[in-house]
């Protein structure tokens, strides 16, 4: 291990390499490239949960001013990859058959897309829009996950295979819970939650010759569209092209190809121009995935003096009729903690709704709602101090995959959290802590979440000059991955940061996953080392071949750039790069590099983990909370962009608060519809529901996991906040909340 | 969005002439709400009267009275001098509605004409009396969590959601309108109306009147008032439940009282049976809460919103005691 590397060399904050495009409004979104001949497509959602389309009366909108096309099941194009039976391209892949646009005549949700009309322009494609009436025969739907929990099943991946994340898991004996000193037993209800970033959805669909396609589109993968497009329409994958160089803010929508994209896809096949679809506000709610309503049921056994001995943990989320959606609701259950007995139950429950997709700190926030609240309820019931009974259970190693961590740190997150929040001021008993009328409370939740890393692969390009110019298919939904490569190169080069330049956000540039399961950092970030040592490789073996005999043993590591001069082991070599190009009459050179998980997998558990601490203040009488402060502690290993990584945790409170006290989108079964669907309705928090967010990292790198030593930071950030709020709640009033969000009438 | 027509009124008369010549014509000031109505298709006027160029805008001191012009931007009258000195109330009503943006768009006589944010009322998809009379009510037994505990019928349950409006009913303001017949005043009382078997009616305006001012008669008020607005998020969220309160307190007895609601009913909710009992009262908590048992008298819950009833009486206590300096 190279601990010695990230000794030498520390990574100080950087401004985003981006920023200033961003606030000029220079950097382009995917609903941004005006290309010529360009047409609008509007879509038109079913106003039923399900049944049949009866007709569709389209003659006025055809007979609109500007309007090109009105595309239904009843005329579109055949697409290749619509075979019934077929694997529609999806990945990664939810079991089961995504919804195929403009298929036939089903109706399997409220609002799914069932005709696009183009125009000329969006006004008119809106207009158009109007003009179109269907009618339906109605079947009775079930969209209620309460009234229908009866129905829930096992994932067909867990029938399949016992191993499967979501297949039932028991640990230790049986009935530990049963004969437990200390038995907890609570219900917990997560409402559904949408992404709603501030960018909608959108796409720009450009079929450049009959087999060839381009796609300006907001996703969170540009390889993975290519290849599920290429699939869909039956051509080569090196003609599909997918730009999305930048993204304003996904958190886990754009993990998905939807129905909407491929709209626009025949739209503009039938049209034969360009053709731009951008989402409404409302339509982000239907057509682009959530974070599904999920019912959890937990049950705690300890004994008095607050060692566990059994959890048994049940949830039921949410999905569509057609697509099974599973996540990690009960994993970190099995791991969190040293409880000799544990069991998981996750089922999921088919509605006539539209499919979820992941949500920043997906199943593992939701899950972590009810295992973090469950703890501090459990510490109450036994007088412990929830921190104290959370370390009396600490795990060592995974007691789940029954391998050590690669790296834990989480007793610094405890002892740090604990002095910046004020812990002291605590009190065993609620309702004790007063500030003038306001009662004040303290509580906090964990969270963690797999060190997730894949293979990505980065081309290099080095100048005469020293400019590094690097390219990598990984997009960008906010996180500041641009910067945080910048960062990586110049930091194994000693490049100044201001000649690196890193392009991502397109399938022409060489691979790399999804920006999803906190993997960019510990995935591409190796590459770019990996890349960055080739070019030093090369320099030396260049130098060397010259005859620098101080270059014949030389290591990458021993090189570095010091402006235009080279450096080995931190003394001047006595020549510049000009120099070394110049005797090779060499421009530039170039390496492209893979890199990939390592055996250390099958040895270690690998997870980032984070603590999260909030101190509120609840009104006793009209039942306001105000989150005073929050303290986000973080072991994700190595930090490479302390200002952007920062931010992200930020972010990531920010998302907490909404889910713990205002995120609802509140759905009218009698009609499977929702009504809480515009940024009005749906209560993301503003700035004033936002107080200091203190952000402490442990900063301690895990080469185990990845040369660079992150640990993924994306998801942490928000798992754990939610109960953290819900605790400090308790810690106020008294009153514990198992259903999100805490409004005020809960506390009243 | 259908396609309309638009015209930019320059006098009083010709907006008022434009609406008598066309039934289907709406008056537009800052957008705010229409335009949101005209792109969910809920509102479909065949024209737009741009009222923006009338000299509507100014905010004078009159004997014994404050004018503001309908024109008048919700952020300009919630930062001015003399509001802020005179009716404080009015102030922290506007402050307390919308987002500082929306404030800078919207005027005064559109603050007044906005219409409900029912969710039924909003989706054309769903049922509702108020966009499609006959159609049926969506909230009644649907999500009504933010609808009215007060003045329901059996066609309507849902709220006014202004706050303005709930300083300017407790503030004993006027409304000054003109039409074809020429100038008259309203009572602010009297300007909206209960939902009765006319949902689709918000307020008692003729259909070619428009507002040209509303006028705030002095009072004594200015020391001891206080507007209080509880909602699911700190800000940019319509009111759960909000109340008006202003005293008039001499040594330590109430001489004067003005309450109202917002958040409970079709129409700003005055509370003159409360106020009448605060008055010759100590300004005291005791008082406060008697009142405010006076206050939800009547009130009647629906499936979500029964909190309403828990709630609002603690706000009028929590608003009542914020006026009277006991916080």
């Amino acid at each position: 291990m190279n601990e010695a590397f990230f000794d030498k060399k520390e990574y100080k904050p950087l401004d985003r390499v981006d920023g200033r495009l961003k606030v000029t409004g220079a950097a382009k979104y995917s609903a941004e490239y005006p290309l010529p001949n360009m047409a609008f497509a509007v879509l038109v959602g079913s106003r039923i949960a399900k049944g049949t389309i009866k007709s569709i009366d389209s003659k006025a909108a055809e007979r609109a001013p500007g309007v090109l096309a009105v595309i239904s099941h009843l005329n579109a194009i055949k697409v290749p990859g619509y075979q019934p039976k077929g694997e529609h391209p999806s990945e990664p892949s939810t079991n089961g058959q995504p919804l195929r646009v403009f298929f036939d005549n089903k109706i399997v949700s409220n609002d799914q897309p069932i005709v696009a009309v183009v125009a000329t322009s969006l006004e008119k494609a809106q207009y158009g829009a109007s003009l179109v009436k269907i009618q339906y025969i109605k079947e009775q739907h079930k969209t209620d996950l309460e009234a229908n929990a009866g129905d829930a099943k096992l994932a067909a991946a867990a029938k399949k295979n016992p191993k499967s994340p979501t297949a039932d898991y028991d640990r230790g004996q049986k009935d530990a819970f049963e004969s437990a000193p200390v038995k907890f037993e609570a219900e917990y209800v997560l409402p559904t939650e949408v992404h709603n970033p501030m960018e909608l959805q959108s796409i720009i669909a450009h079929w450049e010759a009959d087999n060839k396609l381009t796609v300006y589109d907001k996703v969170q993968g540009t390889k993975m569209t290519q290849k599920n497009f290429a699939k869909e329409w039956d051509i080569p994958e090196e003609n599909v092209k997918c730009i999305a160089t930048f993204v304003g803010g996904a958190f886990g929508n754009g993990l998905h190809n939807w129905p909407h994209e491929t709209a626009a896809i025949i739209a503009a096949k039938q049209v034969k121009r360009p053709v731009k679809l951008v989402l409404t506000r409302e339509q982000m709610f239907t057509m682009v995935g959530y974070r599904p309503r999920t019912w959890q049921k937990i049950q705690v056994g300890a004994t008095r003096d607050g060692k566990l001995v059994a959890i048994n943990h049940q949830s039921i989320g949410q999905t569509s009729s057609y697509e099974e959606f599973t996540e990690s609701t009960l994993m970190q259950t099995r791991m969190m903690y040293a409880s000799p007995s544990v069991s998981t139950r996750y089922r999921i429950l088919p509605l006539n709704v539209a499919t979820p997709i992941w949500m920043r700190g997906p199943g593992e926030a939701t899950g972590a709602f009810a295992l973090e609240s469950a703890m501090d309820e459990v510490a109450h019931a036994i007088g412990m101090d929830p921190i104290d009974f959370r370390l009396a259970n600490y795990t060592e190693s995974d007691p789940d995959k029954n391998m050590p961590w690669s790296t834990k740190y989480m007793r610094e997150c405890y002892e740090e959290g604990k002095k910046r929040i004020g812990w002291k001021n605590r009190k065993l008993k609620p309702g004790e802590v007063r500030d003038g009328e306001w009662l004040v409370g303290y509580g906090m939740g964990t969270g963690t979440f797999g060190a997730n890393r894949g293979p990505a692969t980065v081309h290099a390009e080095l100048d005469k000059e020293g400019n590094l110019v690097m390219h990598c298919a990984i997009t960008d939904i906010g996180p500041g991955t641009g910067t945080a490569m910048v960062q990586i190169a110049s930091n194994t080069t000693g490049i100044s940061t201001d000649k690196i330049t890193f392009h991502l956000g397109s399938s022409e540039f060489p691979n790399a996953g999804l920006q999803g399961g906190s993997s960019t950092v510990n995935s591409v970030g190796p590459a770019v080392l990996a890349a960055c040592n080739a070019l030093k490789e090369q320099l030396i073996t260049m130098a060397a071949a010259k005859g620098n005999s101080a270059f014949t043993s030389a290591k990458p590591d021993d090189l570095m750039f010091n402006k235009s001069e080279l450096q080995l082991g931190g003394k001047s070599a006595k020549t510049t790069l000009a120099d070394l190009f110049k005797q090779n009459n060499l421009e530039k050179i170039e390496t492209t590099n893979e890199s990939k998980p390592d055996e250390n997998r099958n040895k270690y558990s690998m997870n980032a983990f984070s603590m999260h601490f909030a101190m509120v203040h609840v009104h006793p009488f009209t039942g306001q909370v105000r989150v005073k402060k929050i303290v986000c502690c973080a072991d994700a290993g190595t930090i490479v962009s302390p200002k952007t990584a920062e931010s992200q945790m930020i972010g990531g409170a920010t998302g907490g608060i909404g889910m713990a006290l205002t995120e609802d989108a509140v759905m009218d079964h009698r009609f499977g519809r929702y009504v809480t669907k515009d940024l009005g309705d749906y209560h993301v928090p503003v700035h004033a529901d936002v107080p200091d967010i203190d952000v402490y990292f442990v900063n301690k790198p895990d080469l185990l996991a990845d040369p660079v030593g992150s640990k993924g930071l994306g998801e942490i950030a928000i798992i754990g906040v939610a109960p953290a709020i819900a605790n400090a709640v308790f810690n106020a009033t008294g009153k514990r909340v198992r259903e999100l969000p805490i409004t005020p009438d809960k506390l009243i | 969005m259908i396609q309309f027509q638009y015209e930019r009124a320059s006098t009083a008369k010709a907006a008022v002439n434009a609406l008598t010549n066309n039934a289907n014509a709406k008056i537009i000031a800052g957008g705010t709400n229409l335009v949101d109505l005209m792109k969910r298709n809920v509102m479909a006027p065949t024209k737009l009267v741009d009222i923006n160029a009338l000299p509507l805008r100014e905010i004078r001191q009159q004997d014994g009275k404050i004018s503001i012009g309908a024109m008048a931007l919700n952020s300009q009258v919630a930062d001015d001098k003399l509001i802020i000195e005179k009716h404080p109330l009015l102030s922290q009503a506007l402050n307390a509605g919308a987002s500082a943006q929306i404030r800078n768009m919207a005027s005064v006589g559109g603050n007044m004409m906005q219409r409900t944010r029912c969710h039924y009322f909003y989706d054309t998809a769903l049922p509702c009396n108020k966009r499609e009379p006959g159609s049926g009510c969506g909230a009644m037994e649907g999500m009504n969590r933010m609808h009215a505990v007060f003045g329901t019928s059996e066609k309507c349950i849902a709220v006014h959601p202004s706050d303005m409006c709930i300083a300017l009913v407790a503030l004993d303001a006027t409304v000054l309108v003109t039409g074809p017949k020429g100038d008259r005043r309203i009572p602010f009382e009297e300007l909206h109306r209960l939902p009765g078997n006319q949902p689709e009616k918000d307020n008692n305006l003729q259909k070619d009147e428009l507002i040209i001012s509303v006028e705030i008669p002095d009072n004594s008020f200015s020391k001891n008032s206080h507007y209080m607005k509880i909602r699911d998020r700190a800000s940019y969220a319509f009111a759960l439940v909000s109340v008006a309160a202003a005293l008039n307190i001499e040594g330590k007895v109430i001489k004067e009282a003005r309450l109202a609601m917002g958040g409970v009913a079709h129409k700003p909710w005055r509370l003159k049976e409360a106020e009448k009992a605060l008055v010759g009262k100590p300004a005291t908590e005791e008082t406060f809460r008697q009142a405010a048992e006076i206050a939800m008298q009547g009130a009647k819950a629906y499936k979500h919103n029964a909190f309403k009833l828990k709630l609002g009486p603690n706000v009028i206590v929590e608003a009542l005691k914020n006026a009277a300096g006991l916080v």
